[in-house]
């Protein structure tokens, strides 16, 4: 194992460690507000400080962490709930009309902004944890129905799934049996990818105050708080971006660790 | 060359009639009557009848739509709800602020990445390029709004170089309106520098492999002079691509930072008509920016097509 997947998974680990414990524990109560312990500096009472109400940092960075992970997570799942079956359909019935169909629906896709697009929907249906998930999982459908549709359809050339055609299968239950369990790597690595843009586009949502509302504590609104109190507390900006930027860069390491270590071709070439 | 721009072209005005009926769906359902909306809570049926059929909300929703299809062809992109002004004109002045915006980032994000990346793959493997690719890791991971944030924080706040945000405007001269775009493009540029500079690297050394750069050092080229001879040329394919969709990547996602640095661009365009539920902006606004993408991409993929015979045949 590289020391990439190492450090990317412990890193991830970390985040999402701090994330269950919020559920049960926190250092302390993240809606409390105390006037007059208000905009503190790291010290040993408050590791990472207090905002502007005086609430406790590191118990916002705690609880905004469950909402970064569940809000990119879902968004990955319905990424992957869409555009795995239709890349694999896509892929069975390759050069039909409903291949060209799917593929040109995913340019489609692919070619809007992504943001506009996701500033568009909560706009109009209104800001929140779930219209932002809704936006981010949108635009995740078209990455994993072309990736799996690719690798699909190098291996439906394979004489294993010559064989399995012979056998009598039919296309769907040879897309299930056969093709599924050969592209998970690829998936799961792409999956990786994709937790972290939606972890980016989850802050960059809240940030501009349409991803999850109040009382629900999230980095990105966590950063919006901060930008008017930046000249006079700027640990209260710097402290949700370094939980960004480290849970992004956890899994990024981490995905590319993976894909590494999931193609032993791959190790062999970049040694 | 010319079936495959045909070829393009058509699906170009597929995407853009698919698009704008997303768009017109998105805000057709949206709730809240701008009427309504304009008038306040007590206001007469009558008026607001009268209001209702001036904005054209009365006619059935094909005809809306065709309205609004053949205005934004012919340059007419309706009028805004709350300013009673064209939103032609709106977004003629907003993009004096969003196209410099982009294009400054992007010219940012090239100088930044163009050395980096090739740096880092002349030196594939010593400490060199395993630094520049632990620092484009960075900047993939760090989100553009809060590095914008920082650049603030230091450069306006503590060393005061810079104001923290608002547009100087053009009319102060070249220099004042550039100068206050420069945070903001920097802030832009960072995490894209970050991708060009990997994918730079990478598409070079997919090149520095192949049989013709060995023939080239075989006949006597040194191993830099291979590089910048015959290397970059045939590397600048997918550097192009990447540089196209970012052009319209900084386009759109100027959108954020714009609101960090209180600019008026396209971005706060858009804000402040979502507040407003002055639909009829964010509707012609978000046309005009899915436009450019997809135009952009289009381009690109004419461009390459010019330049690489190959890829016409392929699709």
């Amino acid at each position: 194992m590289s020391r990439n997947l190492i450090f990317g998974a412990l890193l991830s680990a970390v985040f999402l460690l701090a994330a269950l414990v919020s559920f049960v524990w926190t250092p302390y109560d993240f809606t409390a507000l105390n006037i007059p312990a208000r905009l503190q500096t790291p010290n040993l009472t408050h590791l990472l400080g207090t905002d502007h109400f005086g609430r406790d940092i590191l118990s916002l960075i705690m609880v905004g962490a469950r909402t970064s992970i569940a809000v990119a997570l879902v968004a990955v799942g319905i990424g992957m709930g869409l555009g795995i079956p239709l890349g694999l359909w896509a892929a069975a019935r390759r050069g039909s009309l409903i291949d060209e169909i799917i593929m040109r629906g995913n340019d489609l896709v692919f070619a809007f902004p992504s943001l506009v697009i996701a500033i568009l929907i909560t706009a109009v249906f209104g800001a929140g944890a779930i219209n932002a998930i809704i936006a981010i999982g949108i635009f995740n459908i078209p990455v994993f129905a072309r990736i799996t549709r690719g690798a699909a359809l190098s291996l439906w050339e394979r004489e294993f799934i010559l064989a399995a055609r012979v056998a009598g299968k039919s296309a769907a239950r040879i897309s299930v049996e056969h093709i599924l369990p050969n592209v998970t790597n690829l998936l799961i690595v792409q999956g990786t990818i994709q937790f972290s843009l939606g972890i980016l586009a989850e802050a960059g949502l809240s940030y501009v105050g349409l991803g999850a509302q109040p009382p629900l504590p999230s980095w990105g609104r966590m950063l919006a708080d901060a930008q008017t109190m930046v000249s006079i507390a700027p640990h209260m900006a710097l402290m949700p971006g370094f939980a960004i930027i480290l849970t992004v860069l956890g899994l990024n390491l981490m995905g590319d660790g993976l894909r590494d270590y999931l193609d032993p071709r791959l190790r062999v070439a970049r040694t | 060359m010319l079936r495959y721009a045909l070829k393009r072209f058509l699906s170009l005005v597929i995407s853009l009639a698919v698009a704008s009926l997303v768009i017109f769906a998105v805000i057709e359902i949206a709730p809240g009557d701008p009427a309504s909306y304009m008038l306040g809570m007590n206001a007469q049926p009558e008026t607001l009848a009268s209001l209702r059929s001036e904005l054209g909300l009365d006619q059935s929703r094909p005809e809306r739509y065709f309205n609004w299809i053949t205005g934004m062809l012919g340059g007419d992109f309706g009028t805004s709800y709350t300013y009673r002004t064209p939103v032609a004109d709106m977004v003629a002045q907003r993009l004096w602020v969003s196209l410099p915006l982009a294009l400054y980032a992007l010219a940012l994000s090239t100088l930044i990445a163009f050395p980096a990346g090739i740096y880092a793959a002349a030196r594939r493997g010593k400490a060199g390029d395993i630094s520049v690719m632990g620092a484009t890791q960075l900047g993939v991971a760090i989100p553009n709004f809060w590095f914008a944030m920082m650049l603030v924080l230091l450069f306006a706040i503590k060393l005061r170089w810079f104001s923290a945000g608002g547009f100087a405007g053009w009319d102060k001269g070249f220099f004042a309106g550039i100068r206050s775009l420069t945070l903001p493009a920097i802030a832009l540029a960072l995490p894209q520098a970050a991708i060009l500079a990997r994918v730079m690297r990478s598409s070079l050394l997919d090149v520095l492999g192949e049989d013709f750069m060995r023939t080239a050092r075989a006949k006597g080229l040194t191993a830099r002079q291979a590089l910048w001879r015959h290397g970059l040329r045939n590397a600048m394919i997918p550097v192009l691509t990447i540089i196209g969709l970012q052009f319209s990547f900084l386009l759109a996602g100027g959108i954020i930072i714009e609101q960090v640095f209180y600019l008026p661009g396209l971005g706060r365009l858009i804000f402040q008509s979502i507040s407003a539920r002055d639909l009829i902006v964010v509707e012609s606004v978000t046309m005009l920016l899915v436009f450019a993408v997809i135009f952009v991409n289009f381009a690109v993929d004419l461009a390459y097509a010019a330049v690489d015979p190959r890829l016409r045949a392929r699709t």
